[in-house]
């Protein structure tokens, strides 16, 4: 779907992206992650023609972008920015309409869409008339990607999507960012420089540093299987959660009935229902962690 | 008397002239104003997207800013001559700097998230700029448009200067003529054109624009076209077009009286004295009102037309001294009384000639005066007092005020302030009465129909009698306000019609009826 070729792209004399290559499946998401500064940004600008490459390729659908037109690119591209970016002169209504008018649909089409995505992001529809000013950060990030989703597209890139809200309210979001079903089908690229979202959000992690990529893969493969000293130190301060977080219960509890639980997620179920005196689950709770340990032994 | 004129009966009175007034200022107002608009814009817009110009931009424009005003018109005149065209460029140039710097920063606060989404989700350099820009740096941009509007109205006063109109011509003829009624009549409507237009701005600045289109452009437009329509009347064609100080225009001895006595009908513009007799030179005008010593008469080559009916009343100079100084230094009234007889019309003329149009200083040619008729002595030692002589903003008045200097050091013991520069006579005589000079060189006439201001019966029985006005003002004077006219000096600066020497002669013009009976013929 998404193939970047060695990419590579400097300001100046300082060289911000160095020889980028990787490649986003259909329906996959795919986390740029690193420290602030390495470049993540300016490799996802890079796909939807905000930046252009010193050299280097950019393909989607197998078709190089520079041959089209970078309007009409990124008006095909869902683009969700960490400050959400929404028109303060506009009202949510205006705002998340501004795509769809740009390629010209019908007002009914516009109005059905906008009710569609209000009812999936939990938006009350009395905010369709305010302005961005007036709704809280976690609205305001939600109004930002339903303006990403209004037109379908199908590829959407993040740049730190919840790096503005406050702890609480970007777990929360995070939490229902992912169970949308509007995102599961799409390919996405997402930006972030926080390990944890990271973990829960990609199918696969590019750990990147000083514009060079240090290892691409599944959460599992960066945190076992680490290619050098960089990779295993990146994760080190915070090694069990990741592994709880990227392990699932199906893989040391064989037979598990929940397939695509994490080993971290059925904890969380379970810390929360621990008031429920039950005492079967509270033993579930060691057992899973006997197993994990043993699951990290072999 | 006119002073007794309540504020209404003048604005009644004079209301053709008001509107007019006005909305040749508006006019004037505005045309300036939307070229500003439409040039400073794209300028400031232009600046954000090439950055290494802004500093440059803005900084001439600042300097522009700082030139000023009079002396921004008296570089304009020489390539635009006078009339509305040097005005509006004027005013053009003052509005720029506001509008350019708003929109520059108006655009640069636009925060650049909003701008990047906007790009982000496919729109084109124009929408961006068209859809969000612009509209997000409206607030800051119209408020740069209010502050050019309100320097705008009120530099557009000085249009009055320079033959292009407006209400500065009752504001600078009020204070010429000291008729506070003049005054207001054009201050005031200035004002409220101030408040009005800006209060019309706040409105327009309150509007959320969702986008900036190319069809708000063309309101402006229509506004210009339809304010255009001014400048047509005074566009200055094959008639004969005088050209009058504000003062002048106000004057029973002046304009008023020209239509009165001689039923002079011809075409006229207000213009300042500063810039009217090169005008003149430059045929721009054909008839101006200037003073008969002026240096300038010899510089460009104008006659006088003689004033056959008698309507100028005689203007000798003479020195105007505060009582309680005479008192006070009773040694000064003989040091100043020794000018008198020395200077005749020809001498003042030539005085100001090297004054005007020689650039000689005010001090060398007074010396050179006091030395060449033996009036000059060396300074004595001062200690005893100091006197304070003001004059007023011309050559003539800087010269006798350094004369003066020269008497009183050389022979007493005090000391001398010379206050010179002040505005016009209202403000050299209110020094004068507010204690802030001590005596200055007035003119008779002015002291009898300006500042005295006599009823019909004084004026006719004094017309054309010259120590019958010199009498009457010193009697005045000492009763009303406890001032002296001392001894006159000798020159009769009077009023006078002015003409290009050629001109005149080609069309047999010598006196004011000629020029009546000229001007009826065709
Ligand atoms: N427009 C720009 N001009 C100059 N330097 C830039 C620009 N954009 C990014 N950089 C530099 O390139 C490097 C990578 O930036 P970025 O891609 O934004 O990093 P990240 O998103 O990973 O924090 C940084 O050192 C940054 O300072
Ligand atoms: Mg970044």
């Amino acid at each position: 779907m998404i193939k970047a070729e060695n990419l590579v792209r400097k300001f100046g004399s300082q060289v911000a992206v160095n020889g980028i290559s990787f490649e986003v499946k259909e329906g996959e998401n795919l986390i740029l992650l690193g420290t602030s500064g390495c470049g993540k940004t300016t490799t996802l600008r890079m796909i939807n023609r905000l930046i252009e490459p010193d050299s280097g390729t950019v393909f989607i659908d197998g078709v190089d972008i520079r041959s089209r037109q970078p309007e009409e690119l990124r008006r095909g591209i869902g683009y969700v920015l960490q400050n959400h970016g929404l028109f303060p002169h506009y009202t949510v209504a205006e705002n998340i309409a501004i795509v769809p008018r740009l390629l010209h649909w019908k007002n009914t089409d516009i109005r059905q869409r906008a009710d569609e995505l209000f009812h999936k992001l939990n938006l009350d529809p009395s905010i369709a008339e305010k302005y961005p000013t007036a709704l809280s950060g976690g609205q305001q990030q939600r109004v930002g990607l339903a303006r990403s989703l209004m037109v379908n597209p199908p590829v959407l890139l993040m740049d730190e999507p919840f790096g503005a809200l406050d702890n609480l309210t970007r777990i929360a979001i995070r939490h229902e960012f992912k169970a949308l079903d509007e995102l599961v089908k799409k390919t996405l690229v997402m930006v972030t420089h926080d390990v944890q979202e990271a973990f829960e959000m990609g199918d696969r992690i590019c750990l990147m540093d000083k514009g060079e990529i240090k290892q691409i893969g599944t959460p599992e493969e960066l945190l076992f299987s680490p290619s050098n000293e960089f990779v295993s130190g990146f994760f080190r301060e915070q090694r069990l959660q990741l592994e709880l977080k990227s392990v699932l219960v199906t893989e040391i509890l064989p037979g598990y009935p929940e397939k695509e639980i994490t080993v971290w997620e059925k904890m969380e179920a379970l810390l929360h229902i621990r008031n429920d005196d039950s005492l079967e689950e509270q033993l579930k709770i060691e057992d899973l962690m006997r197993a994990f340990l043993a699951y990290k032994k072999k | 008397m006119e002073q007794e004129q309540s504020f209404w009966q003048f604005v009644v009175q004079q209301s053709d002239k008001l509107w007019s007034q006005t909305w040749a200022h508006l006019g004037l107002t505005l045309i300036s104003l939307i070229i500003a608009i439409v040039i400073a814009i794209p300028l400031g817009i232009l600046i954000t997207r090439r950055q290494k110009l802004s500093g440059f931009v803005l900084g001439f424009a600042g300097i522009l800013q700082t030139i000023p005003s009079i002396a921004l018109l008296g570089v304009l005149i020489p390539f635009l001559g006078i009339g509305p065209k040097p005005a509006i460029l004027a005013l053009f140039l003052y509005a720029l700097l506001p509008i350019i710097r708003n929109t520059y920063t108006g655009i640069k606060e636009v925060n650049p998230a909003v701008i990047e989404a906007a790009k982000g989700m496919g729109m084109s350099k124009w929408q961006v700029l068209m859809k969000v820009e612009l509209p997000l740096a409206f607030p800051v941009l119209m408020a740069g448009i209010r502050t050019a509007t309100v320097i705008n109205v009120g530099v557009a006063t000085l249009a009055a200067y320079i033959a292009a109109g407006g209400l500065g011509e009752f504001i600078f003829g009020g204070i010429a003529l000291n008729n506070s009624n003049m005054i207001l009549a054009g201050a005031i409507p200035a004002a409220l054109l101030a408040i009005i237009l800006d209060f019309l701005l706040s409105l327009v600045q309150k509007i959320n624009f969702r986008s900036i289109r190319i069809a708000y452009l063309v309101f402006p437009f229509a506004l210009i076209t339809l304010s255009s329509f001014y400048l047509l009347p005074t566009q200055i064609g094959g008639r004969m077009l005088g050209g009058f100080t504000p003062e002048f225009m106000g004057r029973e001895d002046g304009y008023l009286g020209l239509r009165k006595i001689y039923k002079l009908g011809i075409e006229t513009v207000v213009i300042s004295d500063a810039v009217m007799y090169k005008a003149a030179f430059e045929k721009k005008l054909d008839v101006i009102s200037g003073y008969s010593t002026d240096g300038r008469l010899k510089a460009y080559d104008l006659i006088t037309l003689k004033d056959d009916k008698h309507i100028f009343p005689p203007y000798y100079a003479a020195p105007l001294v505060r009582q309680e100084v005479l008192d006070q230094y009773p040694e000064l009234e003989g040091v100043l009384n020794q000018l008198s007889g020395y200077i005749n019309d020809s001498t003042m003329t030539a005085m100001n000639y090297k004054v005007d149009q020689l650039k000689e200083s005010p001090e060398k040619v007074a010396l050179d005066f006091t030395m060449a008729h033996h009036l000059y002595k060396p300074a004595r030692a001062a200690g005893h007092g100091t006197i304070r002589i003001g004059s007023k903003i011309f050559g003539e008045q800087y010269i006798l005020a350094q004369i003066y200097k020269i008497l009183i050091r050389g022979n007493t013991n005090l000391n001398v302030i010379t206050k010179s520069g002040l505005g016009g006579t209202k403000i050299c005589f209110d020094a004068l009465t507010n204690n802030q000079i001590d005596f200055y060189p007035e003119y008779t006439g002015t002291g009898f129909l300006v500042l005295l201001k006599p009823d019909e019966k004084t004026l006719k029985g004094l017309a054309g009698d010259i120590d019958g006005v010199y009498h009457y003002v010193s009697r005045e004077f000492k009763h009303q306000f406890n001032i002296k006219w001392l001894k006159p000096i000798g020159f009769n600066n009077a009023y006078a019609l002015m003409m290009r020497r050629e001109q005149a002669q080609s069309l047999q013009i010598k006196t004011i009826t000629d020029l009546t009976n000229h001007l009826n013929q065709n």
